[in-house]
């Protein structure tokens, strides 16, 4: 079965730059991309939802169906 | 699935007044993720705090909240809960708030055993005047008031907690971001007084003037010094120098919870007429 890829979605109004989401990603899907976080390969994504977990600032969310 | 804080969140507050990577939003989640668990009806729910970033937290939640004077969240509370016992009280606040101009309102909460959850966010310093010590900070370190290192002995709040009387006592780290809401639930679920400490970050007043390069190396410090009480048994005393246990670290159920014991009063004195 063909592996299916979550949207993860970073709202840039709440995201302050913290890096939190990018290093505690264990897939290195994550990047600082200028100030805000940002998705540099969400292939790699396996859902583990650590992201969205830790982000202090609501601003990470990970959408499975 | 996404987890769906807003439902939660009062409109339109966010972004939140805390510094990128305070770990204070991660305990907010944590509460919040709780009360999803413990489907709280909002209209019963009280969230009570002092003052200080920590206590910033309840003008977030779309439940019944009061952000009182610094250090009496627990004074507060208590006369929500002896107005309304079917209420859900929660207090929160900081290290500073709860242990220092709060410490005496803490222990006799502890001492009275009243069925409210308090979670007390201990980032070690005051964040939000610009970090002078707290009775938190540990011995030798940093803060705008010990620039040479702080004589004093840190509290520890937990044991406090249990020596004045608490009946669930746990310790949490902002870094293990899923235990956060499982021993919150506990908590709320505890008949009694309960104190849930987690162990947070201050990368603005605390992190910088102690030498920690990014709040990356604040939340590995978390990591690496957090111990599970399991694991901490099968762990000799020297392998357990610097770590601090986290887990649920004291339950009692015998000990009356005080409400009840007021009602006992009210129905004596009614009789006595
Ligand atoms: C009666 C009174 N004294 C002092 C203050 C100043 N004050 C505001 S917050 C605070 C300390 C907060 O520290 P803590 O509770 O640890 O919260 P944090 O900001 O670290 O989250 C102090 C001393 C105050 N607001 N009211
Ligand atoms: S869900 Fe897990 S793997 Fe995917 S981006 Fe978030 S942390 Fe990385
Ligand atoms: S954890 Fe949240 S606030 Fe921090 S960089 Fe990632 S999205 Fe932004
Ligand atoms: S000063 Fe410290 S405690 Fe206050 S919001 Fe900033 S990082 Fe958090
Ligand atoms: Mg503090």
């Amino acid at each position: 079965m063909e592996k299916t890829l979550p949207k993860i979605e970073i709202i840039e109004k709440y995201c302050k730059g913290c890096h939190i989401c990018v290093e505690f990603c264990p897939k290195d899907v994550l990047e600082m991309k200028g100030f805000y976080a940002s998705v540099k390969n969400l292939e790699a994504c396996i859902k583990c939802m650590q992201c969205e977990l830790r982000c202090p600032d609501f601003a990470i969310k990970v959408i499975t169906e | 699935m996404a987890f769906d804080y807003e439902k939660y969140l009062r409109p339109g507050k966010l972004p939140h007044i805390w510094c990128p990577g305070c770990g204070h939003g991660i305990v907010m989640k944590g509460l919040i993720r709780a009360m999803d668990t413990l489907k709280l009806d909002m209209k019963n729910t009280a969230i009570v705090s002092g003052i200080g970033c920590a206590s910033r937290l309840p003008g977030y939640i779309d439940c019944c909240t009061l952000h009182t004077a610094h250090g009496r969240a627990a004074a507060f509370a208590t006369g929500v809960k002896m107005a309304k016992p079917e209420m859900n009280v929660i207090l929160c606040g900081g290290d500073g708030d709860g242990t220092a101009i709060g410490g005496n309102h803490f222990i006799h909460a502890c001492r009275r055993n009243i069925d409210m959850t308090y979670i007390i966010m201990n980032n070690y310093i005051y964040g939000m005047t610009g970090g002078q010590f707290s009775p938190c900070t540990p011995t030798g370190h940093k803060a705008s008031t010990t620039p040479y290192g702080n004589p004093d002995p840190g509290f520890d709040i937990a044991k406090l907690a249990i020596g004045a009387g608490a009946t669930f006592v746990a310790r949490g780290t902002a870094f293990h971001a899923n235990q956060i809401d499982k021993l919150i639930v506990e908590a709320i679920q505890h008949k009694g007084f309960s104190v849930v400490e987690i162990l947070d970050d201050c990368p603005t007043t605390y992190g910088r003037r102690n030498k920690y390069k990014s709040v990356i190396e604040m939340m590995n410090r978390l990591k690496e010094v957090a111990v599970p009480v399991k694991a901490a048994e099968k762990m000799t005393a020297e392998q357990l120098v610097g770590k601090v246990l986290t887990g649920v670290l004291y339950k009692e159920e015998s000990k009356p919870e005080y409400t009840a014991e007021y009602a006992k009063v009210i129905e004596r004195a009614k009789a006595a007429k």
